[in-house]
């Protein structure tokens, strides 16, 4: 079956509906799926739920889906980098279930896994246990939580094979492998296809498995916080 | 004088202990870096997918695949790992992060933590906040010890949403050193030249012993 798609028009195509559940790899603006965000601010679908650790910046990332008003519930842990978000949340037009950032990853793991729901020690006593089983184990109280199936993923790889094996740079990997995992069709963008073989076997951090569409292109690849040293006098 | 940030970022860096893999939140707590003592080699994780985090890179250096929790840009060292989201939190629920130092807006003579909103006013989102202070070994404060406004932060009971009940070990303010105790808090060393007349007045939690 052929993986490689020309664009990421053509990787969308016949997998998007108005309200549809959607996991997007990313951490930040690191990693973040922008060929397959900037399509489906194209196909206009809309009513999205996106679980996504964030929701890009104003104008970038994510953030292009909440400029079109295409997002109606998103899933995350942290939403501190987004104006547009904040005022979009707050006038009740967004919908937010804050998620702790190892339980959403652990969310998405489970569900790519078949694991409907676990018990974690994280958020118990807090209100993101409210409403929530709590069972003791051994004298310690956790919560449940559910596993995420998602209708789709889309995430952000270094480079592909045309079989779908992924291999992701640096920190850059971060939430694309479970948000990859836990989509009935995972969609994913690289910055290189090689052919198999060329990619060691012992190094794919997600294998093809998992990925039914992959697509390659230039990404802008933006730096959210530029930090840097002074290089010390020789 | 009380502690200034550097200053406490500086006592904090003394919990630190050879071979530890510690978490650093974002804050004074990253300051904690710049002084870790002579001899004590701890390994730094950040939770978006690195362990062994090294410093900034230098200008022209900067690569968007390589950040810390904070989005800032970082480099690696000869024994960083990388791994995506569900491995890093699986070592900090597993327990195997020894120890974590995280920024507070407010704490509590019992370890509840307060720090990741306000209702109606800040509403970012808690991060990894909620998963480190229920996994790690050990959970250290750092904070002012009042609010800009003169208010204690060092509370009987938290005022804002929880971020983990019962989960701090010790907290390490401008005035001095607390650890939680059955019962309150317990002075364990004071600012240079903060007397314990002058803490115990800027602390509302009860303080034992």
């Amino acid at each position: 079956m052929k993986k490689v798609y020309g664009s990421a028009k053509e990787a969308l195509d016949g997998l998007l509906f108005d309200g549809m559940f959607i996991a997007a790899g990313g951490f930040g603006l690191s990693g973040i799926p922008e060929l397959l965000i900037d399509a489906l601010v194209a196909s206009k679908v809309k009513d999205l739920t996106i679980a996504s650790n964030n929701c890009g910046v104003d104008g970038f990332g994510l953030g292009k889906l909440l400029d079109t008003r295409q997002i109606r519930k998103m899933l995350s842990s942290y939403v501190g980098e987004n104006a547009e978000f904040m005022r979009q949340y707050l006038s009740g037009e967004l919908e937010l279930e804050f998620n702790p950032q190892g339980t959403l990853a652990e969310r998405m793991r489970a569900g790519g896994a078949g694991i409907p729901g676990f018990y974690t020690k994280t958020g118990v006593g807090t209100v993101i246990a409210e409403g929530k089983e709590v069972k003791n184990f051994d004298g310690q109280d956790y919560i449940l939580e559910r596993g995420i199936f998602a209708d789709l993923s889309i995430i952000k790889a270094w480079k592909a094979d045309t079989t779908g094996n992924l291999v992701f740079r640096k920190t850059a990997r971060n939430f694309n492998v479970p948000a990859g995992m836990c989509g009935k069709v995972c969609v994913a963008e690289v910055e290189e296809i090689v052919e198999p073989g060329s990619l060691d076997p012992d190094h794919i951090h997600l294998p093809g498995i998992y990925v039914h569409r992959v697509i390659a292109g230039p990404h802008e690849k933006r730096i959210e916080q530029r930090t840097v040293r002074k290089r010390e006098a020789v | 004088m009380p502690w200034d940030r550097n200053q406490m970022a500086a006592r904090a860096a003394q919990e630190l202990k050879d071979g530890w893999y510690v978490n650093l939140g974002i804050g004074i707590p990253t300051l904690v870096s710049n002084y870790i003592p002579k001899g004590v080699n701890v390994t730094l994780q950040s939770e978006n997918g690195m362990l062994g985090m090294g410093p900034f890179p230098y200008e022209g250096e900067e690569d968007p695949d390589l950040i810390n929790a904070g989005k800032q840009t970082i480099t690696e060292l000869p024994h960083s790992a990388y791994f995506d989201s569900s491995t890093s939190f699986a070592m900090i629920r597993g327990g195997k992060i020894a120890m974590a130092i995280l920024g507070a807006m407010e704490v509590a003579e019992n370890g509840d933590l307060a720090n990741w909103m306000i209702p109606g006013k800040l509403v970012k989102g808690m991060g990894g906040a909620m998963d480190l202070v229920a996994g790690v070994g050990r959970v250290v404060v750092v904070m002012d010890h009042a609010s800009k406004h003169g208010e204690s932060k060092v509370l009987k009971e938290c005022t804002l949403p929880l971020t983990g009940k019962g989960v701090v070990d010790r907290i390490i303010t401008n005035l001095g050193v607390l650890d939680v105790v059955p019962g309150g808090l317990k002075i364990v060393e004071l600012a240079d030249g903060v007397t314990e007349a002058e803490l115990r007045a800027a602390t509302e939690a009860t303080i034992v012993g």
